[in-house]
């Protein structure tokens, strides 16, 4: 084996412990990894600081990787010592202590510092910043032995520091530059509802403001202002807002301007030297929210283990203030401007303020305050850029009241959908949940964010992810999720009888259906067509088909359209086609009057509109022109679309169109529970598309990355990167082995991207990459069972097999029959 | 009455259909699997689509187009589908299919 590089992460905070928890997942046994860290725990959820200051959870509650944790994962972790210097010609770090230790691939995830007012006094005892533990530690003390607490700043740190303070038992005044509260989140009207529930909660507020000094001798007393008034201060906290620490960056000669700056791969200047988390400035932003910080952590962890695929796009992010009993979001552009209009609802009685700031019919950003369930929908709203014309009239009352179903009153969070993002933080959508709810059989809030990490990290989402739990349990914990059968026609699942069938070697549809007891004659349009698939999986070569259980497409060989013509799409080999090929097409067209000639997203040529009659005349043709069907009417291998590859490309890597005819040559006419699209790409830029395919091949320099349950359907997935192969040969081995699998363990109808979240990628990961015996067997079951496939249909029925399938029945008046 | 001969029942396919054309008129004559005829009109009362090209289950058809079940004896759509087609008498006599020609056929057909 080769040596194992060394990686080296200096911030032992959240964002680069997530870059290499991601890393872990990717590449586990690829780098050795050393942590620093200037603080001397572990690593802990900064976010949920403010619980702990308001005495609702304590430390322990917020550690996320225990010092254990780092041992059992192989990090070395210097928790309390400081990098000081980097020195990049050598590639080493040198830490305060005098430690220095060697990198490859260095982190540098320093977070950012607060900002201290230059004011006279900041220096003495008594004045805070509010940034880590120790600082929440020296807050708690001094609320233990003091009265008076002034906190500077009112943006949502501010209040915090206020809110947990003030539950703490201090008398807590809040100073703000600006009249309204949390002005980067916030309107005017909405500060002032969030500054009026602060009050009623005892909290006092000195707006707009300056701070002139800070008082006291020999420690805090006082705060003075700008217009000569003073306040008593006992403590002092500086909650005016962070700025990315990038010292030890500009020290070691890397580019920052206002953070370290980062291409979409997070790397700096230096290549070998990524950044990530509040010290990066990426397209000329800096983030101080969590969720921005997690999707740069992937991006790196992704282009560490060399995937090469991961690009950070900056980020459209969403706030919500964590205080007990006050509801309010924010997200997205809401101060409005030339070309934008306001949708405002405002209740002042009940509390409720929301605006949505619309531009183009699109929303571009929303505040609400008092009513925050439709936080959420806004947010998808405003991230998936949807036009909003339809019910705008309604949208401000909410999701609920956009539907004529009267279910006015509802559950919020039932109407949203799956694909709704319900944990913004670590991005969990509400599919996620329910189905780790329903699948894992959870039952608490803990589970959930155990199975799922929805709600545990900002936490702020815990009330959606509570509803959802109610709502899918409804009232009965206790009962185990029902099996759900076949069809109508049986009680069993789809695995019960693809098992009866090999167990009992079940042979033809009536037997299946006579041994499991069928409730109906001969089954229906729903489980025929899976029996028949499943038979002629488990007994290929010995069961014969049987054409009355297979949907019209697969009987007919080409594809039904609305008026009942059907469409013909020929085999072109990986998208490949030569002048000769065009010309029969050509050709076919204009002899059969062809309406339509089209260009299919698998890069095949479409003839739409041929009569039944014609089909086997049409094929006849094009056999003779040398085509086969293309199968672009069945659950089976589709296409397998190519880019050009390094016999053209300036970019290629590998040959990607021959490998793409390759892989088409063998798997051309195997049936699968679903239709099947491959895709080789020859580089990473990926024209080929093979991150939406049910198996995409993306070549590399060093050989292919092999990405699997890819959709570009209805609910769009990128792939999961399964694994690296070297060679063409590897290439095809996996893939056969990976489509036999899902032949052999998807339900029929089910694409591979469903089947994935259904059994795992580590699953698939297991047969297929892990076990090298059992890949090579269902390698083999694959081409065992292509054997019996690869005849051409079109051929055949071109040769008059199954004549009466394509021609009607004629009428002939008979005298004799006349009664 | 006027019937028209369709040929053997043979070559209609067990569990299937073929369409005959009178007149302009498609119509789709079944076969199932216990051995019974009939004829509908080949056209979905959702969209038209050709019932001849369903799968034949029972006494039904589903609908190539977008899944309604028709079923064969009434023309009825069943479900919570609404609609129905025309049917047609059809027998079986001496091993040859024999249809009850619609009036609509005949006159177009004259």
């Amino acid at each position: 084996m080769t040596r194992k590089r060394k990686l080296v992460l200096v911030g032992n905070g959240m964002a680069g412990m997530r870059a290499i928890e991601e890393l872990l997942k990717l590449a586990p046994e690829m780098y050795d990894i050393t942590v620093f860290g200037s603080e001397p725990h572990g690593n802990y959820n900064r976010i949920l600081l403010s619980p702990v200051l308001a005495a609702e959870k304590t430390v322990a509650d917020i550690m996320l990787n225990t010092r254990e944790w780092y041992t059992e994962n192989g990090i070395t972790l210097h928790a309390g010592d400081e990098v000081v210097r980097i020195d990049r010609v050598r590639r080493n770090v040198i830490a305060k202590s005098g430690l220095e230790v060697p990198y490859d691939r260095l982190i540098l995830a320093t977070g950012s510092n607060p900002i201290v007012l230059p004011l006279s006094g900041k220096d003495l005892p008594g004045v805070v910043s509010y940034r880590d533990i120790a600082d929440v530690d020296r807050m708690i003390a001094a609320s233990r032995e003091s009265k008076h607490a002034v906190v500077i700043g009112g943006g949502l740190l501010g209040l915090e520091a206020a809110y947990g303070l003030q539950k703490r038992g201090m008398d807590v005044t809040v100073v703000h530059l600006v009249g309204t509260l949390m002005e980067r989140q916030l309107d005017a009207s909405a500060g002032t509802l969030l500054k009026r529930s602060l009050e009623e909660r005892g909290l006092k507020f000195v707006m707009p403001a300056q701070t002139a000094a800070i008082l006291g001798d020999d420690r805090v007393r006082g705060v003075k202002f700008a217009d000569g008034t003073e306040v008593p201060a006992d403590l002092v906290v500086m909650a005016v807002g962070i700025r990315p620490n990038m010292a030890l960056a500009k020290a070691s000669g890397i580019a920052c301007e206002r953070g370290v700056l980062v291409n979409d791969t997070m790397q700096t200047y230096d290549p070998r030297i990524y950044a990530v988390g509040e010290c990066v400035q990426h397209r000329g932003s800096c983030y101080g929210l969590v969720a921005p910080l997690f999707e740069q952590a992937k991006v790196v962890a992704n282009h560490l283990a060399e995937f090469g695929i991961g690009r950070y796009a900056g980020s459209q992010t969403s706030t919500k203030l964590k205080v007990t009993g006050i509801d309010l979001f924010s997200a997205g552009d809401f101060t409005g401007g030339a070309g934008t209009e306001e949708l405002v609802f405002k209740d002042a009685a009940r509390g409720v303020y929301k605006k949505l700031v619309v531009q183009g019919n699109k929303i571009k950003g929303a505040v609400l305050y008092g009513d925050t369930v439709d936080g959420a929908w806004y947010f998808q709203l405003m991230r998936d850029g949807t036009a909003i014309s339809d019910f705008r009239e309604n949208v401000l009352f909410g999701q609920a009241h956009i539907g004529d179903s009267g279910t006015a009153g509802a559950d919020t969070v039932t109407l949203l959908p799956d694909t709704a993002e319900i944990c913004g933080c670590n991005g969990v959508c509400k599919g996620d949940i329910v189905k780790a709810i329903t699948k894992k059989s959870l039952f608490t809030l803990d589970e959930v964010r155990a199975h799922t990490k929805a709600s545990s990290s900002c936490g702020s989402c815990t009330g959606l992810v509570e509803q959802l739990l109610a709502n899918t349990l409804g009232g009965d914990y206790s009962e185990a999720p029902a099996k759900k059968p076949m069809c109508p026609c049986t009680i069993h699942t789809h695995e019960e009888v693809r098992a009866a069938i090999v167990r009992e070697k079940l042979k033809s549809i009536p037997a299946v259906m006579e041994f499991l007891e069928w409730k109906t004659p001969d089954g229906c349009h729903k489980c025929r067509p899976g029996l028949n698939f499943y038979l002629l999986c488990a007994w290929p070569g010995e069961y014969r088909d049987d054409k009355q259980s297979r949907f019209i497409n697969e009987r007919a060989h080409g594809n039904i359209q609305r008026d009942g013509t059907y469409s013909v799409v020929p085999r072109m080999w990986g998208g490949v086609t030569s002048a000769k090929e065009l010309r029969a097409i050509a050709d076919v067209a204009e002899k059969y009057a062809v309406p339509t000639v089209k260009v299919t997203g698998g890069q095949r040529i479409d003839l739409l509109g041929v009569k039944k009659e014609d089909l086997p005349s049409v094929w006849r043709d094009l056999s003779a022109a040398g085509f086969v069907s293309g199968h672009a009417y069945g659950k089976a291998l589709r296409t397998v679309k190519t880019c050009v590859g390094k016999e053209w490309c300036r970019f290629g890597t590998q040959d990607s169109t021959g490998l793409g005819i390759r892989m088409e040559r063998v798997t051309w006419g195997s049936w699968h529970p679903h239709k099947v699209k491959l895709a080789v790409s020859g580089c990473p830029r990926n024209c080929a598309e093979a991150t939406i395919k049910d198996l995409g091949v993306v070549c590399v320099d060093s050989g292919y990355e092999l990405h699997v349950g890819g959709n570009g359907g209805i609910k769009i997935r990128s792939t999961d990167f399964l694994c690296k192969v070297a060679t063409e040969e590897e290439v095809i081995e996996y893939c056969c082995a990976y489509l036999q699998l899902y032949r052999e363990e998807a339900r029929y109808l089910e694409r591979t991207a469903p089947w994935i979240e259904r059994v795992g990628l580590t699953h698939v990961r297991e047969r297929v990459v892990d076990d090298a015996k059992g890949r090579q067997a269902l390698y083999e079951r694959f081409l065992e069972s292509q054997k019996y496939t690869q005849t051409d249909p079109w051929a055949e029925r071109a040769a008059g097999r199954e004549a009466e399938e394509f021609a009607p029945l004629t009428a002939e008046a008979h005298a004799g029959l006349v009664s | 009455m006027t019937w028209v001969d369709l040929g053997p029942v043979t070559a209609l396919p067990e569990r299937g259909a073929r369409c005959v054309r009178i007149g302009g008129l498609a119509i789709a004559v079944f076969r199932t699997s216990s051995g019974e005829v009939f004829a509908l009109r080949d056209q979905c009362p959702h969209r038209g689509g050709p019932l001849s090209q369903g799968i034949v289950h029972g006494t039904r058809v589903t609908c190539p187009l977008h899944d309604w079940v028709i079923d064969l004896k009434t023309g009825q759509a069943t479900g919570a589908d609404e609609g129905s087609t025309s049917t047609y008498a059809v027998r079986i006599v001496d091993g040859r299919i024999a249809l009850d020609l619609p009036a609509e056929a005949l006159a177009k057909a004259s």
